[in-house]
């Protein structure tokens, strides 16, 4: 009668005794006690800020801003709002991040490969170039890149000019800038069915490697259809581009598209700084492909740069794709450093001049910090969707 | 079981914790007592207004302006403790409690004086903001500066001023925001831009930190007034007056002729004015919540106005900053304190 009753408990337990119910309640209370610690919190600092006579709400975003902004990809001038100043530094950041990420990756597999390669000087060189660089704080670099560089170039008038319209001094470099004039739009056209008959040809080529083992030039002719198709559009419309040349008016140059000093040694500094990671990832990607996968595609006959980018690049992404994703992560949250040199990023515009001038340093911390999460979730996100890509397929 | 009451005993705990904010808080004079001495935040280096000298010893007017106030609620101007901070960082020091006082050149305007929650609690110099130009770009007036490139320091009142007097003027610049002054003058230095602005005594502060300080001028141009002064969080009447009057004892002294060599002798006089400051006579310091003495600790040890003054920035000193319009009322400058009675 007694072991029965046991029984029955064992199969029926009460509430608190079931792990389930018990699992449950805890998550509960737990997620009660976040939600509630995270109103506490709220609603102190807003009855704090209220009771010490400190302005709160979004409402500033609206009121003019009255300062300057040297470099805006965004119209913009001090009669504009604060809310428009975010959209200035917001710009700025993607611009620097996005040349960073680019550049980054580009010298990053370059190194990486450069690391494992049998000539010695290359290998040598490399290995110093990453134990160098990613040893010293990126922050020194930048102010290297910034002070060391400004120094060394000439005031505006004694600038370095090639032809009269590439002009180079420590207020940036100006390039003369394309004004597209009636008529490109067939210019336009024609690249993209350049783009369209590219993408054609790489397939009729494949098929036709396929069917007959023949290889078909792909890159070569690729690129003369590129350059060639808008070209011969150019010419039949008339040439209808003029340049807007950069000259020296008062103390600076004016016209043309300009790369100012702060832009060019923050995106030098990421770049490298990245770049060194990246390209140990590179190496570690590369070192993870079984030896038995070159070793067989030299067997087949295939020479070293297509065994690189044919068998052992396309399996070594599967290990590097995850940690470059972080790099990624890390140039961008980097790329905030801006505001050691004076570049206006998001933060040296938004979360310095206009919290300083309006003094809201709540809400604008928090759209900053908004801001850098929904980056880095889109940076992951897009670079998860690669990774699916690229990993193993299992038939 | 055991571990449901642990988890119980954890959640009380948590949410004591978080309720304990609320709770009364002491005023700024105890909390300072407390301490046994005051914090007080000022630039990182900024030569004559506060700047670390070879020793490690702060010295400035904005030094001598915390200084004081320890002087008064301590009778010991050594009982300070100095936060450096950008002009990005001094006003949430301040609103957080991290420091008691801001005495960092900080210009009152009437948007910091109502909307950060906080106090401007006097004037300890009056300024203006001005352009330092190289010798040999050949300007010799603000309206020649049409396209110029501008180096200037991250949240000042400076990058304001400047974007509406090139826009009042219909002239274009290129601003380069850096984030201390010591940035602003290597960018200077370097050539990144044609021109610095900043108020006038720092430009002159600021000259004095290059290689060669007569490499550069500055331009006669003064365009916007720059009240600067030390400021107190709101909402603590008795701080607000004890840091305002600090102030205006100072200002009185010097007017009533009461030095750091002579405050001694100063004691015996017979002029009510000189016996009130002093403390011989009423009882203003408790008034305040202060020793009756303390006008006498603040000129003993930090002196009068203008001591501080030639001391820190006047014509004797790197900066060489004649008196203008920081003068005493008496002698053609803006000075005017209200009477001690």
């Amino acid at each position: 009668m007694k072991k029965q009753s046991i029984d029955s408990k064992s199969a029926r337990p009460k509430p608190w005794y079931d792990p389930r119910v018990r699992a449950l309640f805890f998550q509960v209370i737990t997620l009660a006690v976040v939600f509630w610690a995270g109103w506490v919190l709220i609603d102190n600092t807003l009855s704090n800020m209220e009771s010490r006579g400190i302005s709160t709400g979004f409402g500033f975003l609206d009121e003019t801003a009255g300062f300057g902004i040297i470099m805006h990809l965004v119209p913009f001038d001090a009669t504009m709002s604060y809310g428009r100043t975010f959209w200035v530094g917001l710009t700025n950041t993607l611009l620097v991040s996005a040349m960073g990420v680019v550049a980054a990756t580009i010298i990053g597999f370059l190194v990486g490969v450069a690391r494992l390669s049998s000539n010695w000087l290359v290998a040598k060189i490399a290995l110093v170039y990453i134990e160098v660089i990613r040893n010293i704080p990126l922050l020194l670099q930048i102010f290297f890149w910034y002070f060391a560089v400004l120094a060394s170039l000439p005031a505006p008038r004694q600038s370095v000019e090639i032809g009269g319209a590439f002009f180079l001094n420590n207020r940036g470099l100006y390039l003369p800038g394309p004004v597209t004039q009636d008529g490109f739009g067939l210019v336009w056209g024609a690249v993209l069915v350049a783009i369209a008959a590219v993408f054609g040809l790489r397939n009729w080529a494949k098929k036709r490697q396929k069917a007959s083992g023949q290889i078909f030039p792909t890159v070569k002719v690729s690129i003369a259809v590129l350059v060639l198709l808008p070209l011969v559009a150019f010419l039949m419309a008339g040439q209808p581009l003029e340049w807007d040349l950069p000259a020296l008016k008062g103390f600076n140059f004016g016209g043309g598209i300009s790369l100012i000093p702060e832009l060019a040694a923050l995106w030098v500094a990421l770049s490298l700084y990245t770049a060194s990671f990246i390209a140990e990832i590179v190496r570690s990607g590369i070192l993870a492909v079984s030896k038995g996968q070159t070793e067989a595609s030299k067997a087949l006959g295939l020479p070293n740069g297509l065994t690189l980018r044919l068998i052992v690049i396309p399996q070594a992404m599967r290990v590097i794709i995850p940690p470059l994703t972080s790099q990624y992560l890390n140039l961008v949250k980097n790329s905030s450093l801006a505001t050691a040199i004076g570049y206006p990023d998001l933060v040296s515009v938004f979360m310095g001049t206009t919290l300083n001038q309006t003094g809201q340093a709540v809400e604008v911390v928090a759209i900053t910090m908004g801001v850098y999460l929904t980056i880095s979730l889109l940076i992951s996100l897009l670079m998860n969707v690669y990774n699916r890509a690229a990993e193993i397929k299992e038939r | 079981m055991k571990r449901m009451i642990s988890a119980a005993i954890g959640i009380a705990f948590v949410a004591g914790a978080l309720s304990t904010t609320s709770v009364h808080a002491a005023t700024t004079l105890e909390s300072v007592k407390a301490k046994g001495h005051l914090q007080c935040g000022v630039t990182s280096g900024l030569p004559g207004f506060s700047q670390p000298d070879e020793k490690g010893s702060w010295t400035g007017i904005d030094v001598d302006t915390c200084r004081a106030v320890a002087a008064a609620v301590f009778g010991d101007a050594k009982a300070v403790e100095f936060t450096p901070l950008t002009a990005k960082e001094r006003f949430t020091a301040l609103q957080s409690g991290e420091i008691d006082v801001l005495s960092r050149n900080t210009t009152w305007t009437l948007t910091r004086d109502v909307s950060l929650g906080l106090n401007f609690a006097g004037v300890n110099y009056y300024d203006g903001q001005g352009f330092l130009v190289n010798n040999d770009i050949g300007v010799d007036d603000a309206e020649q500066l049409d396209g110029a490139t501008v180096c200037i320091q991250s949240g000042t009142t400076s990058e304001l001023n400047l974007a509406d007097y090139f826009r009042a003027k219909g002239m274009e610049f290129k601003p380069i925001v850096f984030d201390t002054s010591e940035q602003t003058v290597q960018g200077f230095a370097a050539g990144r831009c044609d021109v610095l602005t900043s108020d006038r005594s720092q430009l002159a502060a600021l000259r004095s930190k290059l290689a060669d300080p007569s490499s550069a001028k500055i331009l006669p141009n003064t365009i916007s007034k720059e009240p600067l002064g030390p400021v107190v969080r709101q909402g603590d009447d008795q701080w607000f007056n004890i840091v305002k009057w600090v102030l205006f004892a100072q200002i009185n002294a010097e007017e009533l002729g009461i030095t750091m060599d002579n405050a001694g002798e100063m004691l015996k006089s017979d002029n009510p004015n000189v016996q009130r400051l002093l403390g011989t006579d009423g009882d203003m310091g408790a008034k305040l919540g202060l020793p009756d003495d303390f006008g006498l600790a603040i000129v003993k040890q930090v002196g009068n106005y203008g001591e501080m003054y030639d001391r820190n920035v006047g014509p004797d000193t790197a900066l060489g900053l004649e008196r203008g319009i920081n003068a005493l009322w008496t002698n053609g400058g803006i000075l005017y304190a209200p009477p001690v009675r």
